[in-house]
């Protein structure tokens, strides 16, 4: 197989990582050494400690190759910082979720997703959205809070926007 | 347990005072002095110049919150805020062997020694303070890291400008072990609960804003320079040794090579997709021997009919034999219990650098000090030689992989004279990790013509939870140490269960058989949460409700009655009245709402010094066959509650694991393999099957020394569920996981 260069858009910057046609977006974002999330879970698409966002839609990076990821990728370190994080991440750190922690790309970048176009979901609806997603240490409680509240203060931000505007 | 590595012998092997230790990766961090040995207080708490306080502790927080409880108890003992307080954690050069990782016994063990570490460094300083300050000890008080005359604000002095950067050089009592039965006194006494101003609050996790910012450096996430990556690659039947090996195979993969020692074989490559790739192209042919295993319908046959090796009998209480041959009435049952994974969200790994002269390796095991003995042991090289530090991996529940992988990459970066990462694949982590052991647990019981218990006897018969040990501290231990031609012995050991009733005649026992095979197999049975705490109550609690309904009494007043210590009573009244328990024998509130039926069920009992009751609500959908345990309440009482906010959480995720071996967990098998080993075949709970509501009630216990939850509640979650499905729907299901499957099954013989 003969490798390529290939260039990647991740949090916004322009990477470039050498791959083979075969090679899995999640290995090749492993390959940038500043990065640490996402994880290798099960590399078959059914855990999703390797998600992504692909152009605004979560992905799980093990199960697409390197080279099909033309658009916009954001990992967890992308979707907010300690200074600015995303309203779920504060949401799962006021919660403080994690145990192990190794699982929460999946949760994260779903949950935030989801939020986008789901203004007030309800318990059942979240469930659903999350569904699939795997948490080994049980975590799933803190979990649905989590995203409740990360909702309501997404909501709230919403209607302030809505006021200013 | 483990040979003692002491400070004194490492600081006269490395020839000075001051040793340079890397941190993490290619960070070299600025010169560390050895520590001295347990008996020295600077071993346990350094006051720096700056006059922040440093614990250094032999246990590893994962991800529970462990570390900041200790912080708060050492803060309290030096009458500072916990946030004052940094921990040094998961080093081996360091930190004392406290044994890791291990039965709950977190703060029980490692906040306990500290605490006294603590104490005693605030004893020592109010000495130097006194005669600083001219002013008697006893008219001091202190604050933050300042000691001043108590109404004279002014009249002080700091903790570092006594001993900041000097060191106490001050001896503290110790016992002389190492690992968890380390104990350190001090001359100090730690301070009484009613004068506590840090303990008892809550205080947030220090570890979770990086796990969600996407910041924390796992094991998996560390690249040392110069690194291979490596895949093991593992027989595909039990028992089968690599006959040849083509390795003109990975001609096509950069940089790809073999290396084999014994029947022990790996493939390695500068970039990891080609690690990859190459575990998948190599070619080898293996041995074929006979199936290791029998038929999995044959499992719990298996357990009976195979000879006894060992057996265990608990203290025997009266004469439980007279009362069973008296001719009262006798009930009994049996249960069963599958083999179940670790099945850690990612499989393990590990990085380790094998130096001529130095060696460190970077694991996620939970047991450090005892991995660093066995990296030693496989280098032939002295005990304290080699450096291993902790990280946080993919979740830990005992004996999991990771121990496994840090042998694998000490073995290969020794061969190979290059750092080197392990990272198993999926069907690895979940196939050949090790298991928690499948049982058969028989119960018996006398009862008069009132529902008393007369007499008791359970018997447990299984694998053994010591076919490995639960540490890596012997190349055994480990699968690349077997497969590379060290034998193991396997030990025996099961357990007794742990309930809470006064039985006036009892005898608890059990039995191991053997293993599979005495050498590296994917069912090989190890530690897994709560070693064989859930397959124990789930027989032995499930059991107590039968003989409630047999004897037609409500199953929480039956079990009051049996107990007589006060602190057993008030968690299962707690948790009782949270649930708003109606009285009634089981199956006597079966109750329809639409297409569910709804159940409840109760069990209770202790577990590593802590006491819990939980009463779960379910929901069985008849012609799904699902459980949801909709409401889960727990009543918990390990002591003191140093950081109640953790705490919740924690008792959280025992429950939700707890749910989720009950419900769905078993590990599946042909004749030479295991055959569940990705998230498809080996199902776990999903957040659709999430309880809607977990109710904790939590008895703090001020006055007792703080035992163990990290682990506990798990064993009683099942029992409960399966109580809470007999109450639904009148079925008894003896055999764990209660899956849909054999919902429907047994709900069809109705
Ligand atoms: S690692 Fe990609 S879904 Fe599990
Ligand atoms: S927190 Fe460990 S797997 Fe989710």
């Amino acid at each position: 197989m003969a490798q390529q260069r290939l260039k990647l858009r991740v949090n916004g910057k322009s990477r470039a990582v050498s791959v083979e046609a075969d090679t899995p977006l999640l290995y090749a974002l492993r390959e940038l050494s500043d990065l640490n999330a996402p994880h290798f879970g099960c590399g078959l698409a059914q855990c999703g400690a390797c998600t992504v966002h692909l152009d605004g839609q979560p992905v799980r990076s093990c199960a697409i190759p390197a080279t099909a990821a033309t658009g916009e990728i954001v990992t967890l370190a992308g979707l907010g910082t300690a200074e600015k994080p995303h309203p779920v991440q504060q949401a799962w750190i006021d919660e403080e979720v994690p145990q192990c922690g190794y699982c929460v790309s999946g949760w994260i970048m779903t949950a935030a997703a989801f939020l986008k176009t789901n203004k007030n979901p309800t318990d059942a609806q979240i469930r659903e959205a999350l569904a699939g997603l795997k948490c080994r240490c049980g975590t799933h409680t803190a979990i649905l809070r989590a995203v409740k509240r990360a909702a309501q203060v997404m909501a709230k931000g919403a209607m302030a926007k809505g006021v200013a505007a | 347990m483990n040979a003692p590595l002491s400070r004194r012998a490492l600081l006269q092997a490395a020839g000075a005072l001051i040793v340079t230790v890397p941190l993490s990766g290619a960070v070299v961090a600025a010169p560390v002095a050895v520590k001295p040995g347990p008996a020295d207080l600077d071993a346990w708490i350094a006051v720096g110049r700056d006059g922040r306080v440093t614990a250094f502790v032999g246990k590893f927080d994962m991800g529970m919150g462990l570390d900041v409880a200790i912080a708060q108890m050492v803060g309290e003992e030096l009458d500072m805020s916990a946030d004052k307080v940094e921990l040094v954690m998961g080093d081996t050069f360091r930190t004392v062997d406290q044994g890791g990782v291990s039965g709950s016994r977190g703060l029980a063990n490692g906040g306990v020694a500290l605490r006294a570490a603590a104490a005693e460094a605030r004893r020592l300083l109010g000495e130097a303070a006194s005669k600083h300050l001219g002013a008697p000890a006893g008219s001091l008080e202190a604050w933050d890291g300042a000691i001043w005359v108590a109404g004279q604000p002014k009249r002080r002095v700091t903790y570092a400008a006594l001993v900041g950067g000097k060191g106490f050089g001050a001896p503290i009592k110790w016992n002389g072990q190492f690992g968890n039965a380390l104990a350190i006194t001090g001359e100090a006494k730690p301070k009484a609960a009613a004068k506590y101003r840090v303990v008892g609050k809550p205080m947030p996790r220090r570890d979770v804003a990086a796990k969600v910012l996407g910041t924390a450096e796992y094991v998996s996430d560390l690249r040392v320079a110069g690194m291979l990556h490596a895949r093991v690659i593992l027989p595909p039947a039990a028992g089968a040794v690599p006959v040849s090996v083509d390795e003109a195979s990975l001609s096509g993969i950069q940089g790809a090579q073999v290396v084999r020692q014994k029947d022990f074989l790996a493939v390695l490559a500068p970039v990891e997709w080609d690690a990859v790739r190459a575990s998948r192209a190599l070619k080898v042919s293996w041995s074929k021997p006979p199936p290791a295993f029998p038929d999995q319908a044959g499992l719990y046959d298996h357990i009976r009919k195979s000879p006894s090796v060992q057996t265990s009998v608990g203290p025997k209480i009266g004469d439980p034999d007279a009362v069973f041959a008296s001719g009262a009435r006798v009930i009994e049952a049996e249960y069963e219990w599958p083999f179940q994974s670790h099945a850690s969200l990612g499989p393990a790994c590990a990085v380790a650098d094998v130096r001529p002269d130095s060696a460190t390796v970077w694991t996620a095991s939970q047991k450090g000090h005892a991995q660093a003995l066995g990296c030693a042991k496989l280098l032939g090289r002295p005990p304290g030689s080699v450096r291993v530090i902790t990280m946080i991996g993919p979740g830990a529940y005992g004996r999991n992989d990771a121990g496994d992988a840090a042998m694998a990459a000490t073995m290969l970066s020794a061969k190979v004279g290059k750092p080197v990462r392990v990272q198993g694949m999926r069907h690895e982590g979940t196939g050949w990790d090790p298991k928690g052991p499948a049982s058969v647990h028989r119960a018996r019981a006398a009862v008069d013509e009132k529902g008393a218990i007369l007499a008791y006897d359970f018997h447990t018969r299984g694998f053994s939870r010591a076919e490995i040990n639960f540490t890596e501290n012997d190349p055994k231990e480990t699968l690349a140490g077997q497969f590379a031609g060290y034998d193991n012995k396997p030990g025996h050991n099961l357990g007794l269960p742990e309930d809470s009733y006064d039985i006036p005649a009892r005898r608890l026992a059990w039995t191991s058989v053997a293993p599979f095979l005495d050498r590296a197999n994917p069912l090989r049975a190890s530690h897994l949460r709560d070693p064989m705490g859930p397959q124990m109550h789930f027989a032995s609690e499930s059991f107590f409700d039968e003989v409630a309904l047999a004897t037609g009494q409500d199953p929480v007043a039956m079990r009051l009655r049996h107990m007589t210590s006060a602190r057993d009573i008030a968690v299962l009244r707690g948790a009782a009245e949270k649930a708003g328990w109606v009285s009634g024998p089981p199956g006597a509130r079966r109750e329809k709402r639409g297409d569910v039926l709804v159940g409840r069920g109760v069990a209770c009992g202790r577990g590593h010094g802590t006491l819990i009751a939980i009463v779960a609500e379910v929901e069985v959908t008849p012609a799904t066959g699902r459980v949801w345990a909709r409401r889960v309440v727990v009543a918990h009482d390990c002591g003191l509650v140093v950081n109640p906010k953790g705490l919740r959480t924690v008792i959280e995720g025992n429950v939700v694991h707890g749910l989720s071996r009950a419900l769905f967990e078993e590990v599946a098998f042909d004749r030479s393999a295991v055959t569940s080993v990705d998230w498809a075949t080996y199902p776990i709970i999903d957040i659709a099957d999430t309880p809607e509501t977990i109710d904790i009630v939590l008895l703090n216990q001020p006055d007792i020394d703080p035992t163990g939850a990290g682990e506990p509640t798990t064993r009683f979650v099942a029992a409960a569920v399966a109580n809470a499905v007999f109450d639904a729907t009148g079925v008894r299901f003896r055999r764990a996981p209660l899956t849909p499957e054999r919902i429907k099954a047994g709900l069809r013989k109705v």
